[in-house]
């Protein structure tokens, strides 16, 4: 390790952010650059511990105190292939991961930690400026003919996997391009979408073929690529959103995230939106009810297309400023996170429970009704704190259910857990043989940086199922 | 070990306990008159040094029988005629028959057959029976168990042939007694273990047995008969580990009294055996081959050296000439040692190696007398001729009354010295003249330059292999490099040419536990030297070091031509491409090399290494015969089809094989190797027997990582080469040292290690003689091991996948090596004890329990049993008693916090457990509670080799005095506080200066042997009785006796350390390499103890890693009755294992001084109190599960333990645990935990009288001034006085000079040990080792007796190690010292006249003004405090001081000036010396030729330049 003393010198350091006037005009990132020197000195801040918990605490598993000397002593070239020993697709995480690393940080332990998601971020982002970055392809063909359903990280970094291991690998993905979740999902402004191109142009160098446009159960049979392919692997995210079951729900103008998001993704990428259907914050009211990271970006999205007025309900009670005593380190902090969206603007409100809606004649929606609720799991609704808010849109960022059921997944025939996800042995195998499940898919609604670790899993069970034997991280 | 017959009276092997390990130390003496005259008083003196040595022995469970006791004297021809004519035979003139002493089967038949094998071995060799004699013996003289296993001991006299000479004579009796050694041996005569045979010679007689000293002369009556005389007498007395009854054991031998230990012993053995193909002397033409086997199955170190050395004297050397070639002295790096000198020990360094280890031998051929000691001198030997001709030698002075004005001189043996005495010229022969007739004895030199051929004079060879980047990858993962290996080893070495450092316990699985492909390497542990051997300090004392080694065909060593010395000279094992190119290339004399292959097809598995380890065999056999003298063992040209056999296998078996064929001598084993590349690799290839390594791959990987920038741009690959040789040879000598050993000639073959997972066939096949204890793998698993790094470096996947494996043994990581502290765990813990919660409590325990039976620890594989009748748990003892007996380690201030070190202080102390001061002193403002009613104070204070703040006010602040012999994660080496960790408060309680660095050495200085250990153990006690005094072991194969020796020691407790203990800093291959898990130890340790019946008289307790209530209960049940444990509780207070406690910076304030890191502490004494009462409730459980209502009844219930299969994992499948669950089968009446106190012998301690005397004036203050006589047997003198006085005063003492007491005679050991201030000693005589230790404010004057008549400062008056560890306090010594004079003084003043080597080894502070001569490697270590030394010849400066540390300079300031007159005056008036009145009289005269030795350290912390940096600034 280069510097012994660096934690003890520097202090936690981020790129600024454009202010909030600014970036609300356009959808680009919003950080500013890092001098390359600031980065270096972040680097330094790691301790080079004897159990670095960091490198548990991220779900891949990345090396993150090696990479973070080798930033330290500009060493970016290794840096980036210590890096992809272990994360297909660091600029994702290096965006959008909520870093449970950092959370797990031996320094966060009495000092702010490292700054190892922007480390990432750095490494990968000078690899592809260095060009760093070339296909790696097989050296041996296998000949075996895997099919990989859903386009998301955890399609992506199976198919990668599975490429480098020498089998035919054809992704299917049933919207017109790419990406699932991190293309439609995730706001430009968090995380722009060429990122994902040059990506890709790296992946069918390797060998990757993908087939957009194509609804594996609805415009394929699925028992089709069951024939075709010698294995098959289910990673079409869980899309199945929790719905709001109360009076006025079928009101027009409220929305699922889901369908808010992916159409200013869309837009954005200069594809046309029809306006039928198209749904926007411009000048409206927005009551956006879910206080995750969907919420948020539904918040920056609708500031973004010049909302009137925001505001965003939690059932949950209002979390405290620092960790909780209950989520002691190394664990993910219970802890108010306030995400950029949240300094462009919008009201934050706790302990809300929405009980019903109400619209005008012409059946849109123009009033919530909502009453303050105790704490979990009860919930109790507290008399005389009912309230009633006008609104023109709302939108339910409340997480999802799983797996959507009918089609592929019906005509299948896999099991499913208690959750009504894909149920998959240790080995990421369905009880179909030949059919493996990764990513939300499996294991539910959850973080990019899961479902990439999940997809590198199921990519070394799916070679070993295939080979016999598996050389696969 | 096969060819090993267990010795009448020792146990057979059982469970771990192997008669091989015991270890013995002893007391040694001999008096002869100088002149040959022979007389009966000779023999009287003889036993009356041989009874005041008495309390350097030591007795067992029975106090009637002692170890061993014996002399040695001439034939008394007149009392055998007598004898002899009384049984009706006649002798024929003295010189014409033989005496021989032999000890027989007791019971008749087998008696007659033994004496009738040896009567028709003396007719077949042409001697004649003169008759027998029925040894009259007193049965009733000796202890209980003596007598039961008392041979039948008669004599038989040998008649010569006629016109024999004597010597013709003595070599036919040597041959006959080794014919009938190994006849009777390989007989199937009943009891023929009783049989051996003392001597049997024409000129000497031996009398010993399992005796204590007072009793020899009553069991052999007729050494009390007029008649018996002899003109010399060597006696020995016997300090054994063991308490088993061996009569053989006890010395002297026929030619030595040795005390000390051989640590090459299976090294010398091994090549002796080698040796006896080429055996050849005219002396003995074609009889050689009766004297085979040289060596005695069977023998002691002792006993081995004897034969070795008979064989040299019946060879025809004379006894000096082979003493000088066994034990050698440290010629190598003395560069001022005489030309001709160097060229003797070097010419007969190429004969043979040295027999390597502490010693201290005294020896006799019946003519010539005389002593020698190892280079090292690390056994005391003083001696004293009178002037009436009489020469005394003993391990103590003032063994026998001499009147003073009869002394002529008194004397001590210096390292690598020899005394001698000619009875038959009737002088001394001084070792100078000695060594000089042996030197001139041939042109040796020329010989050398004739023959000896050095790499230098070899040609350039033509091509020789460069760095093959391309490939370099893929090869490093074949041969199992991992990303730490270059990080963390390799780059570190090749930077700073040191070893790298680390700290915190190791905590990963065992390599047989790992499911990580390990290489071979990882299965061995290094042995290491503690009590009965003292490890050496390789830096401080690099003199007596070498790495030089010699390659060649070695030659019949009862021969001495040039050609003997036509070998090859390395200055150090590690070959770069060139040298074994040239090697490779070598075509001059005798040396011819040829390469052969070390691979092994992939594709065939274990039954292709099986056949390529014989068929290297094989060609080896071959290539021998075929003329080649260097095989070079290569794995160059590995490929996708060839994997490396592991190149440490492939060394041993080629060569036990050769030892096996006898011809292993006639070549040398070069290894050609990618594999090697930390220490311990070159460490266990020399241990097994290479003559020199080239390890390529890591010599690429130098030349690939400066290529690649991984290391600091300043360095070239030349310069990390360089460096990394430097470092490798810096941690070889440095585990050499661990063990005691000094050079590599003797390291080499010498197997000093322990493998732990290898299985019987493997072992016994390849690793022949190597102690594997549990079992374990096999030539199938390491194929598999070597087949998985293989195909990992051929067939990648991805870039990112040709990196190397990411290790994980040093640092945590995912998919890298399992550790027990991992983040859950630790996280677990922490949360566990911060919310007082039993529930993830379990959760933590459930982790490491779990992953312990799989595959990390021996415990894992160990299930506790359930009772039939469990009981409800109320019924078990609380856990407020449980946690009683938990102590934490031993951290001291200084590697950990105040804050740390007081949390942990206070939280035992609430739950009346234990914690540990560590070796850094406490400060005395802990002694007393705090307002909250906190005590602060640790309970155990320890006492470790620096003696940091050890004062008399320390040790009885104490609950428990410990002993630290060794440590967990370092055994057999010492430390260094960095100057930068050493703060204002801790140069304070550590009695240093702040900023100046701090040495802890490996040994204790006054520890160099078991009675060593004895008699520190009675000084503690004397200084505070009321503590017990504990002794902590680190587990390795042997730990069990010497725990035996610990309790025959007395002390109250042991501890045995598991391997995997913690440290504040500690180089990385020792963290990982040295000592074994507690299981072993402990489990050999109560097996041990309960063999010998020791068990009920001490405590055993256990640590190294404690984690659980299940770990816990397992060691209650292997025996142990107390636990330690460090890391957890640490863990509890926050420390999160970052593992940089040597760099200051730890993060959580635990274990760092910087103060705003420390601020950083979190930690609650609640913390740790929850963790232990969570595992003390955890251990109850096991209890009502076991049925156990009390703690104590489980202690030892190994019955209550199962061995569990690991049958589904792939190697610890082969493990077997039996030997850890041995239950000796001993009947109830012998305790398995302690049931009574030890007898510390303290009611004969003069210091009761003393006090007695001093009563009044400790009361009150008031001065007191009394004289009484002194004896040797009087130890210790003064310590418990000042015990008392400091228990009343505290460190304030009394006034000075308030008690003063006047001593005449020759005081024991440790004399003024411990004496505080206000009490003063002075002493008229002499005295004998550990003066004034640990001196904390009193004052000492010695002083020859007034009517002597010999010159004080060229005569010994006080021994060696005096003034070890003081804090404070004066000394004025009218005469010399011994070695190591006020080595780690850290506050005293003293005046001496002269000194040995190593004075103010190490000082941190005081004041030393040394008079007269001193020796060699003064002020070595020396970092503070100032002495003056009078350089009259001039030649201190170049030849006797290590100018390393210290600046040497004239006096200047008038201070100085002034304050050394003073002094000297201060001298003069104490003692009266007339050398101190001389030099105040020509003081003009004089003080130019003082020397102040002034510390680097020193004056960079007083802010004074260097003489060289002064020197630059005016140049």
């Amino acid at each position: 390790m280069g510097k012994v003393t660096g934690f003890m010198e520097i202090t936690r350091e981020m790129p600024a952010r454009r202010p909030p006037t600014e970036r609300i005009n356009d959808w680009f990132e919003i950080y500013l650059p890092f001098p390359e020197d600031k980065i270096r000195a972040q680097g330094s801040r790691c301790m080079d511990c004897g159990v670095p918990f960091c490198h548990t605490g991220c779900p891949l598993t990345n090396i993150i105190p090696d990479w973070n000397d080798l930033v330290y002593r500009g060493r970016w070239k290794e840096a980036v292939r210590q890096l992809h020993a272990t994360n297909n697709f660091p600029e994702f995480t290096g965006r959008i991961c909520p870093a449970p690393c950092e959370a797990a940080c031996v320094l966060g332990i009495n000092e702010p930690p490292v700054t190892i998601k922007q480390i990432e971020k750095t490494i990968i982002d000078r690899a592809f400026e260095e060009g760093y970055i070339h296909p790696e392809p097989a050296a041996v063909r296998t000949g075996k003919r895997v099919a990989v359903v859903g386009s998301g990280p955890a399609g992506l970094a199976a198919a990668q996997q599975l490429a480098r291991a020498g089998h035919d690998v054809t992704v299917f993905e049933k919207n017109d391009r790419i990406g699932g979740l991190l293309r439609y999902g995730i706001p430009n402004f968090k995380m722009e979408k060429h990122l994902i191109e040059r990506r890709l142009e790296q992946m069918r160098a390797e060998g990757v073929r993908f087939q957009t446009g194509a609804h594996v159960g609805v415009t394929i049979p699925a028992t089709d690529l069951q024939k075709e392919f010698d294995a098959l692997l289910l990673a079409g995210g869980a899309e199945q959103p929790r719905d709001l079951n109360v009076p006025g729900r079928h009101l027009k103008g409220i929305h699922f995230a889901m369908e808010f998001l992916p159409q200013q993704n869309r837009r954005c990428e200069g594809d046309p939106v029809p306006d039928e259907g198209a749904i926007v914050a411009t000048g409206r009211r927005v009551v956006i009810i879910g206080g995750g990271d969907t919420g948020a970006d539904c918040l920056g999205t609708s500031h973004r297309q010049k909302a009137a007025h925001i505001t965003q309900f939690e059932l949950l009670p209002k979390p405290p400023d620092e960790r909780s005593p209950f989520t002691p380190w190394p664990l993910w902090p219970m802890q108010l996170r306030s995400e950029s969206s949240h300094e462009e603007g919008g009201t934050r409100d706790w302990s809300i429970s929405t009980i019903r809606f109400t619209g005008d004649d012409d059946g849109n929606v123009n009033q919530l009704h909502a009453v303050r609720v105790g704490p979990p799991p009860k919930f109790e609704p507290q008399p005389g704190t009912e309230l009633t808010m006008d609104v023109d849109l709302v939108l339910l960022a409340m997480g999802f259910l799983g797996p959507v059921q009918n089609g592929m997944i019906e005509q299948l025939g896999v099991n499913l857990d208690a959750r009504g996800n894909v149920a998959t042995d240790e080995n990421y195998i369905s009880s179909v043989p030949g059919v493996f499940a990764a990513g939300d898919t499996r294991r539910g609604q959850s973080l990019v940086v899961w479902a990439i670790a999940e997809g590198r899993k199921a990519a070394r069970a799916m070679d070993l199922h295939l080979m016999g034997e598996t050389k696969l991280a | 070990m096969s060819e090993l017959r267990v010795r009448q009276g020792l146990p057979a092997p059982q469970g771990l306990y192997d008669p091989r390990l015991e270890h013995d130390a002893c007391g040694i003496g001999f008096v002869a008159n100088i002149k040959g005259h022979r007389s009966h008083d000779i023999l009287v003196k003889g036993i009356q040094v041989l009874i005041n040595l008495t309390h350097r022995g030591a007795c067992g469970c029975d106090p009637e029988t002692g170890d061993g006791a014996g002399v040695l004297i001439q034939i008394p021809h007149a009392f055998f005629a007598r004898e002899c004519a009384r049984l009706g035979f006649t002798l024929p003139p003295a010189g014409e028959y033989g005496v021989g002493m032999t000890f027989l089967p007791v019971e008749r038949h087998p008696r007659l057959l033994c004496e009738g094998i040896i009567e028709r071995i003396v007719c077949e060799e042409g001697l004649t029976v003169l008759g027998w004699r029925d040894t009259p013996i007193d049965g009733s003289a000796i202890g209980r168990v003596a007598r039961a296993s008392q041979p039948y001991i008669q004599q038989i006299l040998v008649g010569r042939a006629k016109a024999m000479t004597e010597e013709e004579l003595e070599r036919k009796l040597y041959i006959v007694r080794k014919r009938a050694e190994a006849e009777i041996a390989a007989s199937d005569v009943p009891d023929k273990d009783f049989f051996y045979i003392p001597s049997l010679s024409a000129r000497t007689i031996v009398y010993k047995g399992l005796l204590l000293a007072p009793q020899i002369a009553n069991f052999y009556p007729e050494l009390s008969d007029p008649e018996v005389v002899s003109a010399l007498c060597l006696v020995h007395q016997r300090f054994s580990t063991n308490t088993f009854p061996t009569w053989q054991l006890a010395h002297p031998f026929r030619y030595i009294a040795h005390n000390g230990e051989i640590n090459t012993l299976r090294g010398n053995v091994n090549w002796m055996h080698a040796r006896q193909s080429v055996l050849a002397s005219p002396l003995f033409g074609g009889e050689i081959k009766k004297l085979f086997p040289i060596i005695q199955a069977g023998g002691s170190d002792s006993a081995n050296f004897d034969n070795a050395l008979e064989l040299l004297i019946m060879g025809g050397r004379s006894i000096e000439h082979a003493m000088a070639m066994l034990i050698p002295e440290a010629w190598s790096s003395n560069p001022h040692m005489n030309p001709e000198k160097r060229a003797f020990y070097e010419y007969h360094a190429s004969l043979m190696e040295p027999w390597d280890g502490p010693a201290a031998i005294a020896f006799t051929d019946g003519r010539s007398i005389g002593a020698t000691l190892d280079r090292n001198g690390l056994r005391p030997a003083r001696y004293l001729v009178t002037e009436d001709d009489l020469i005394i030698m003993a391990s103590e002075t003032g063994v026998l009354p001499v009147k003073p004005e009869n002394v002529k001189l008194k004397g001590r043996l210096q390292p690598g010295k020899m005394l001698l005495v000619d009875t038959s010229e009737g002088r001394i022969i001084s070792d100078k003249e000695l060594k000089r007739s042996l030197y001139r004895r041939s042109p040796y030199e020329l010989w050398l330059r004739e023959n000896q051929i050095t790499l230098d004079q070899l040609p350039e060879p033509g091509r020789e292999h460069g760095t093959d980047h391309e490939t370099i990858l893929s090869r490093q993962r074949a041969f199992g490099y991992t990303d730490e290996d270059l990080r963390l080893i390799v780059a570190p070495m090749a930077e700073k040419g040191e070893e790298p450092v680390g700290s915190m316990g190791t905590d990963t699985p065992l390599a047989c536990l790992s499911d990580k492909p390990q290489p071979l390497f990882n299965y061995f542990k290094q042995l290491f030297a503690q009590v009965t051997n003292p490890p050496i300090d390789p830096i401080r004392e690099e003199m007596v070091m070498s790495l030089i080694s010699y390659i060649g065909t070695e030659r019949n060593i009862l021969d001495e031509t040039p050609q003997h010395c036509h070998t090859l000279k390395l200055p150090h094992p590690i070959l770069t491409n060139t040298h074994l190119e040239k090697l490779r290339r070598v075509s001059r004399g005798d040396f011819l090399a040829t390469t052969l292959p070390m691979l092994f097809a992939s594709e065939e598995g274990a039954k292709g290494l099986a056949r390529a380890l014989d068929q290297l065999c094989r060609r080896a056999s071959l290539a021998i015969k075929s003329g080649y003298t260097l095989l070079i063992l290569s794995d160059r040209g590995i490929d996708p089809d060839y994997a490396p056999i592991p190149s440490l296998l492939a060394l041993a078996a080629v060569h036990n094989h050769l030892v096996r064929e006898e011809t292993r001598t006639q070549v040398a084993l070069i290894i050609e190797s990618g594999e090697p590349r930390e220490v311990m690799h070159f460490a266990l290839l020399i241990g097994y027997g290479a003559s020199a390594v080239n390890p390529y791959l890591a010599i690429e990987t130098l030349e690939d990582m400066v290529k690649r920038g991984l290391l600091t741009p300043a360095i070239t690959f030349e310069k990390a080469l360089l460096n990394f040789k430097k470092s490798i040879n810096k941690g070889l000598l440095k585990t050499f040292s661990k063990m005691g050993i000094s050079t590599l000639q003797s390291y080499r073959g010498a197997q000093v290690f322990e493998a732990i997972g290898l299985n019987r066939d493997l072992v016994e096949k390849y690793f022949t003689g190597t102690v594997s204890r549990v079992e374990g793998v096999g030539l199938e698993v390491l194929a598999q091991e070597a087949i998985l790094k293989h195909r990992h470096a051929f067939f990648p996947v991805t870039d990112s996948d040709t990196e190397l494996a990411v290790g994980g043994n040093y640092q945590y990581r995912e998919r890298g090596e399992y550790h027990l502290f991992n983040p859950l765990t630790i996280s677990k813990l922490q949360h566990a004890v911060a919310q007082q919660n039993p529930q993830t409590f379990k959760e933590y325990t459930d982790l490491i329990d779990h992953k312990n039976r799989q595959l990390c620890t021996l415990r894992g594989l160990l299930e506790i049993k359930k009772s039939q009748h469990p009981i409800p748990i109320g019924e078990v003892e609380p856990a407020k008693e449980i946690v009683k007996r938990f102590a934490t380690g031993a951290m001291s201030f200084g590697s950990i916090s105040k804050e740390a070190h007081e949390t942990l202080a206070i939280a035992m102390n609430r739950i009346g457990g234990k914690s540990n001061t560590g070796e850094g002193g406490e400060d005395e403002a802990r002694f007393k509670p705090d307002a909250s009613g906190d005590l602060r104070r640790s309970a155990v204070k320890q006492v470790a080799s620096a003696r940091f703040g050890v004062t008399t006010n320390y040790l009885v602040n104490a609950d428990e005095l410990q002993i630290k012999m060794a440590q967990g994660a370092k055994p057999g080496e010492g430390g260094q506080l960095p100057g930068h960790k050493v703060d204002q408060e801790i140069a304070r309680v550590r009695h240093s200066i702040p900023g100046v660095g701090l040495i802890s050495p490996p040994p204790h200085h006054d520890i160099y042997s078991i009675e060593d250990l004895a008699q520190l153990i009675y000084d503690l006690k004397n200084a505070n009785p009321r503590a017990r005094v504990s002794v902590k072991l680190v587990a390795e194969v042997g730990v069990g006796t010497v725990a035996a020796g610990v309790s025959k020691a007395h002390a109250d407790v042991v501890l045995i350390s598991g391997d995997s203990g913690g440290t504040g800093a500690s180089p990385l291959s020792s963290i990982k390499h040295a000592g074994v898990p507690w299981e072993l130890g402990l489990a050999e340790t109560q097996q041990v103890l309960v063999l010998n019946d020791l068990r009920g008289r001490i405590r055993v307790q256990t640590d190294g890693k404690l984690q659980t209530g299940r770990d816990v209960t397992i060691a209650a049940l292997l025996g142990a009755e107390e636990f330690g444990f460090s890391t957890a509780p640490l863990i509890s207070m926050g420390c999160i294992m970052m593992r940089k406690c040597h760099l200051n910076t730890c993060p959580v304030g635990i274990a760092t001084q910087d103060p705003e890191l420390r601020k950083k502490f979190h930690g609650k004494p609640e913390d740790v109190i929850n963790f232990f009462f969570f595992i003390a409730e955890q251990v109850r459980g096991y209890m009502a599960q076991m049925g156990f209502h009390t703690f104590d009844e489980m202690v030892g219930r190994v019955d209550m333990l199962d061995a569990r299969l690991a049958i589904d994992h792939w190697k610890a499948k082969g493990l077997d645990l039996s030997m850890i669950l041995y239950n000796p089968p001993t009947p109830s009446r012998i305790a398995r935990r302690r049931i009574q106190p030890q007898d510390h012998g303290l009611s004969q301690a003069l210091d009761y009288r003393l006090i007695d005397h001093a009563r009044e004036a400790i009361d009150n203050a008031t001065p007191l001034e009394i004289k009484l006589p002194i004896r040797n047997v009087h130890r210790t003198v003064g310590a418990m006085l000042s015990g008392e006085i400091a228990r009343k005063y505290g460190s304030a003492g009394l006034a000075h000079n308030t008690i003063r007491f006047q001593f005449s005679g020759s005081a024991g050991q440790s004399f003024g040990a411990f004496l505080v201030k206000g009490v003063t000693l002075e002493l008229e005589g002499d005295a004998n080792d550990y003066v004034g230790k640990g001196l904390s404010g009193g004052k000492l004057i010695v002083y020859p007796p007034r009517n002597s008549t010999f010159l004080p400062e060229e005569n010994i008056l006080i021994g060696n190690t005096v003034l070890y560890g003081a804090t404070s306090g004066e000394a004025y010594f009218n005469g010399m010292a011994g070695e190591r004079f006020a080595v780690r003084n850290s506050g005293a003043t003293a005046v001496v006249e002269g000194l040995g080597d190593h004075g103010c080894e190490y000082m941190t502070k005081g004041l030393v003004v040394v008079l007269g001569k001193t020796g060699r490697n003064f002020a070595a270590g020396m970092s503070g405090g100032i002495a003056y030394v009078l350089d009259e010849k001039g030649d201190f400066a170049e030849k006797r001081c290590n100018t390393a540390a210290v600046d040497l300079e004239p006096l200047a300031a008038d201070e100085d000036v002034q304050q050394l007159y003073a002094l000297i005056a201060d001298h003069v008036a104490a003692t009266g010396s007339p050398r101190g009145k001389w030099i105040l009289e020509k003081w003009t005269e004089m003080l130019p030729r003082f020397v102040r030795v002034f510390p680097h350290e020193y004056k960079r912390v007083l802010g004074v330049p260097r003489l060289s940096e002064r020197l630059a600034a005016t140049a």
